[in-house]
């Protein structure tokens, strides 16, 4: 058993409303020394059996298949723990 | 001959498809429901990717809609020349299958717009805007949260050179690059567009425009003539 985080995020050049909504909220709130906020998504994967290369590279496919629109946005995949 | 047969697709969440039907016969071509869970096109000369919230949007909008058994038929059947036209949600899924380049993003005001939108049509050459005249200008509704046209650079040069802008926003409603509203394809079969032309063909509802119903006669006139 092994969880895989997959980290989702809007490529650099993508513009990304939602993080700027939330980095012009910050100062609002009182947080001060913020520059930018990118927002993305986190995914958990749990595996049946170990994170292996094998495992590891059939979370990459599921990644780039349906995780991610590597059109817009880049992901990174790593074993927690 | 008898009359060209578009096929209208509904996914769990589809919104427009009675809208886009209607608008199918109305202008004379017979509407053929087709379910998003069929392996079968039912032999269609074109289809219609309607407008709504498939799969509640959940993901990306049209990342799992793209998946469908529905779509495993139509994506090679695109590629292979057959006409379709996505709207609104309809395109989103256009652009995750990969039949158009770029994607859809959240509107750059972060809200939902729901308005009578002036566009021009920029490109005549496709099979859904042959009835209209270059540079042409008509209002169609829009309404969207996630309309923002996004494309790397040198897919958006490419879309400018190549004369694949098929529509313009007039006054940018959601931050789309180059105030794309609609492209198409290479082979100017598959065209996908925000704006909803099936929203727009029938005065009596209080649409503002009857200029939706150029898309649907320009396939009649394209399935006739082919």
């Amino acid at each position: 058993m092994a969880r895989v985080i997959v980290d989702v995020m809007l490529k650099p050049e993508i513009l990304d409303p939602q993080g700027q909504a939330i980095a012009r909220a910050l100062p609002r709130l009182g947080f001060s020394g913020v520059s930018a906020v990118r927002q993305g998504k986190r995914f958990e994967v749990e595996l049946d059996g170990p994170a292996d290369e094998a495992a590891l590279g059939e979370v990459r496919k599921m990644a780039e298949t349906l995780l991610a629109n590597t059109v817009i946005e880049d992901y990174s995949v790593r074993v927690e723990g | 001959m008898s009359a060209a047969r578009v096929g209208v697709v509904t996914f769990p969440g589809t919104l427009d498809d009675q809208d886009a039907a209607r608008a199918v016969r109305l202008a004379g071509a017979e509407a053929v429901p087709l379910w998003h869970a069929d392996h079968d096109l039912k032999g269609v000369d074109a289809v219609f990717l309607p407008g709504g919230f498939s799969y509640g949007d959940y993901l990306r909008c049209g990342a799992i809609s793209r998946f469908a058994p529905l779509m495993e038929e139509l994506i090679p059947a695109a590629r292979a020349g057959l006409p379709v036209l996505g709207t609104c949600n309809g395109f989103q899924i256009l652009c995750e299958a990969h039949l158009l380049p770029g994607a859809l993003t959240r509107n750059a005001s972060l809200h939902y717009v729901c308005r009578d939108q002036r566009v021009r049509i920029e490109q005549t050459a496709t099979s859904w805007t042959n009835m209209f005249g270059q540079g042409q200008e008509i209002v169609l509704p829009i309404k969207h949260g996630e309309g923002r046209y996004v494309a790397s650079d040198e897919t958006l040069a490419a879309l400018e050179a190549g004369g694949h802008v098929v529509v313009r926003y007039l006054g940018n409603p959601n931050g789309s690059l180059n105030d794309i509203a609609g492209i198409r394809n290479e082979a100017g079969n598959v065209v996908g567009l925000m704006p909803h032309p099936e929203h727009a063909v029938e005065e009596l509802v209080g649409a503002p425009s009857t200029d939706g119903l150029g898309f649907f006669t320009s396939i009649l006139k394209k399935l006739v003539n082919a």
